[in-house]
């Protein structure tokens, strides 16, 4: 059996597992289990898929055995066994989480036949957004996933989230057109959508069609990222989903971009003109989304602006393009991915016992669910960037390559980052104030709610996770460079999937202090 | 590569049409824009093919001479992709019509909030005019007489179209802390009919459930 299989795995087994579970519809358990199995056979191909990556090389399946050029290929390097790795451990820790949540929703009108086949739909789309060698394919693959959040989402069809899922299937479906008007004219300029081969024939465009490509693609990218002019919807969208679904939502969906901007801008766009603009994109999300963050007072809501704020951490790594930024920007999106998934989780977790998730209502909750409190302080304080964490690790490595890249433009990220590092702690502090030290009202008192030990649970494997990263941040953070250092080459990218001699005809390559250089 | 004008022109059009339509109120028409912009961008893929030629069989003929296959590979994927997310989008506009009696698509949350704020800080002395409400609220009610239901009664649109049932007590921020949570739409009411048991108090706890009753089912 050839070890290149393996890369089928994390697309047929979710979607092997949605069609069983579907069929299982009457049987919960099974369908529990099922699921759970399923997560777990991917994470341990993930982790075999990243120590093969890292001993022998890139992985290229070419499915059916068509060529490259014309069939589907699906590509794992560094960075993509790194992103499948976070992933499927977040969802199977989000999943086992869920399970004890929809116990408690049984007496609702929640369908839970459908839950756990949409919910492997999801995995199967983000997988294959992960995987894809081909832009076609990754448009599949946001397809998939972007279907499953639309049911995801509206699960129980009640108002509230058939209103916020209007927005949200709107906003997600003039992405997508614009990503597929953008692929129709990357296939007319180039005749190809294979990312390899792409990487080849637009090194030879002239400018002003590259940069009218990789604008459009830019777009439907930015949008599913949340970058801040196109972020709007994501506050409104995200908070009105069940806790566990939301936790899979900020923590993936938004990364799935975020790779999606991190291919375009070294594989498909080394180095481009438009690096001014994505700081400048990077600089307002963080700001802007910050302020909004301090201005809520619904822990969710708080929640999914600090979301909004820190991809602009991510884009400010990929706008430098050095090697020191995407490193850090790789490690700053597992960071990110663990830890935004589970506040949302600590969310989940407040709203069971207080009932509410609005911060006014809320309080008292160090002292009467102590273990609640450890649990959201501890992700809390990785967000904020409080040095032993990773997020404190992730940051400092953004500021180090700022420093480094030594421009006007790099200095004021650095001053904005700072800046919303604090913002951050501070809208952390006001949480932690009113929903932990507040008075507490009669009602929470009195409120007894038997915390699930699964959710818990689940919780703290999310927390030993991102604990994880911080105490092998060393190795990581090796790994993050190594990845960074190959997708800013691009050979190994281009000549793994074509051959040597077609990764001869790159024009550019990017160097590891963030030139755009001509080999030719 | 010479492009057919015929199909940009076509493709052109469909686009705009269906930009015309997504920009409108109703989620019905805006899913039929999707479904037209789709079809142009769709457009767009057969012109990226190139100029027509022979069907692509394997040894019907010089390769040369063949239409390229592989855009309409991906138009056929896109096309059944469009079908499913426009199905999606009609049953959600039939449960939107279920729940509420119109598919129209809601307001920023954010800008609902400030603008009920600024309705009752000047409530005590001036009624706003309709123009300086979102205009909206006039639309809709243009929309509900169209559609052949009476104007609602609640005069306060605002207050049923939250979006979640933390939504309400979202309205007390900081600045209004040590006051009295106030709800406009409510003391209008009461203002107004004395003797009606504000229907709109139950709403305030289990927004999710209200005029789930019938208002829309035929």
């Amino acid at each position: 059996m050839n070890i290149e299989l393996l890369l089928a795995l994390p697309v047929m087994l979710p979607l092997g597992g949605a069609a069983i579970t579907l069929l299982m519809r009457h049987h919960a358990r099974v369908q529990l289990g099922l699921s759970i199995l399923t997560l777990v056979a991917i994470l341990t191909v993930a982790l075999v898929m990243g120590y093969h990556v890292t001993q022998e090389g890139v992985l290229v399946l070419q499915i059916g055995n068509w060529t490259p050029q014309l069939g589907i290929v699906l590509v794992a390097d560094r960075l993509t066994a790194l992103m499948l790795v976070v992933s499927s451990f977040v969802t199977l820790a989000v999943l086992v989480y869920s399970s004890a949540q929809e116990v408690n929703e049984r007496a609702g009108r929640t369908p839970l036949a459908i839950y756990y086949p949409t919910y492997l739909a999801l995995v199967a789309g983000v997988s294959m957004a992960f995987l894809a060698g081909d832009l076609f394919n990754l448009y599949v693959g946001f397809e998939v996933l972007l279907a499953a959040s639309y049911v995801l989402l509206t699960l129980g069809g009640s108002a509230s989230r058939i209103r916020a899922a209007t927005t949200y299937v709107i906003v997600s479906l003039l992405s997508s057109i614009i990503f597929l008007a953008a692929i129709a004219a990357v296939y007319a300029a180039t005749g190809t959508v294979n990312l390899a081969e792409l990487a080849v024939r637009l090194d030879g465009l002239d400018s002003g069609t590259r940069m009218m490509l990789e604008l459009m693609l830019l777009v439907a990218f930015a949008i599913k990222a949340a970058i801040f002019p196109l972020s709007a919807w994501l506050p409104d969208s995200y908070p009105t989903a069940p806790a566990p679904v939301t936790a899979v939502f900020a923590g993936l969906l938004t990364k799935v971009g975020i790779y999606a901007i991190l291919r375009l801008e070294t594989l498909l766009f080394p180095a481009s003109q438009i690096q001014n603009l994505l700081l400048a994109a990077a600089a307002l999300s963080l700001f802007i989304g910050i302020l909004g963050a301090v201005a809520q007072t619904d822990l969710k809501r708080v929640l999914s602006f600090t979301l909004v704020s820190h991809m602009g951490y991510m884009l400010f790594g990929i706008g430098m393009s050095t090697q020191l930024g995407m490193g850090a920007t790789i490690y700053y999106v597992a960071h990110h991915i663990t830890v935004q998934s589970t506040l949302f989780l600590g969310a989940g977790l407040i709203e069971t016992r207080g009932g509410t998730t609005n911060l006014i209502k809320l309080g008292g909750l160090a002292k009467l669910a102590p273990v609640i409190a450890v649990l959201f302080f501890i992700p809390a304080m990785n967000l904020a960037g409080i040095p032993p964490f990773s997020g404190f690790i992730g940051k400092v490595g953004l500021i180090e390559a700022g420093i480094e890249y030594d421009r006007a433009s790099g200095w004021i990220l650095i001053a904005i980052s700072v800046i919303t590092s604090l913002l951050t702690l501070y809208a952390i502090a006001k949480i932690w104030n009113r929903a932990f030290w507040q008075e507490p009202s009669e009602e929470i008192i009195r409120r007894e709610v038997a915390m699930p030990r699964v959710m818990t649970g689940a919780t703290a494997a999310m927390i030993a996770f991102s604990l994880l990263l911080t105490v092998l941040a060393g190795p990581i953070m090796t790994y993050a460079n190594e990845a960074a250092a190959s997708v800013l080459e691009r050979t190994p990218y281009v000549s793994s999937v074509l051959g040597d001699d077609a990764a001869d005809d790159l024009v550019y390559r990017i160097d590891p202090g963030g030139e755009r250089l001509e080999d030719r | 590569m010479p492009v057919s004008l015929t199909l940009l022109l076509t493709a052109g059009v469909l686009i705009a049409c269906g930009v015309y339509l997504v920009l409108e109120r109703t989620l019905t028409r805006v899913v039929l824009g999707f479904v037209l912009v789709g079809n142009g961008v769709n457009l767009l893929f057969i012109v990226a093919a190139g100029p027509p030629g022979k069907p692509p069989f394997e040894g019907s003929g010089d390769p040369s001479e063949m239409t390229d296959p592989l855009p309409f590979a991906m138009v056929l994927t896109a096309i059944v992709i469009s079908l499913g997310i426009t199905a999606f989008g009609m049953a959600l506009a039939y449960r939107a019509w279920q729940l509420f009696g119109h598919d129209e698509v809601p307001d920023d949350v954010e800008d609902r909030r400030v603008l009920r704020r600024r309705r009752r800080r000047t409530e005590d002395t001036e009624k706003l005019s309709w123009s300086q409400a979102l205009s909206e609220e006039s639309r809709r009610g243009a929309l509900m007489h169209s559609q052949g239901f009476a104007p609602a009664e609640d005069d306060d649109q605002l207050g049923s179209d939250l979006t979640s049932a933390e939504d309400v007590p979202q309205d007390a921020t900081e600045a209004d802390e040590g006051q009295p949570a106030r709800r406009p739409g409510l003391r209008r009411r009461e203002r107004d009919h004395p003797a009606a048991d504000a229907p709109g108090t139950g709403r305030g706890t289990e927004p999710d459930r209200d005029d789930t009753a019938g208002r829309g089912e035929p």
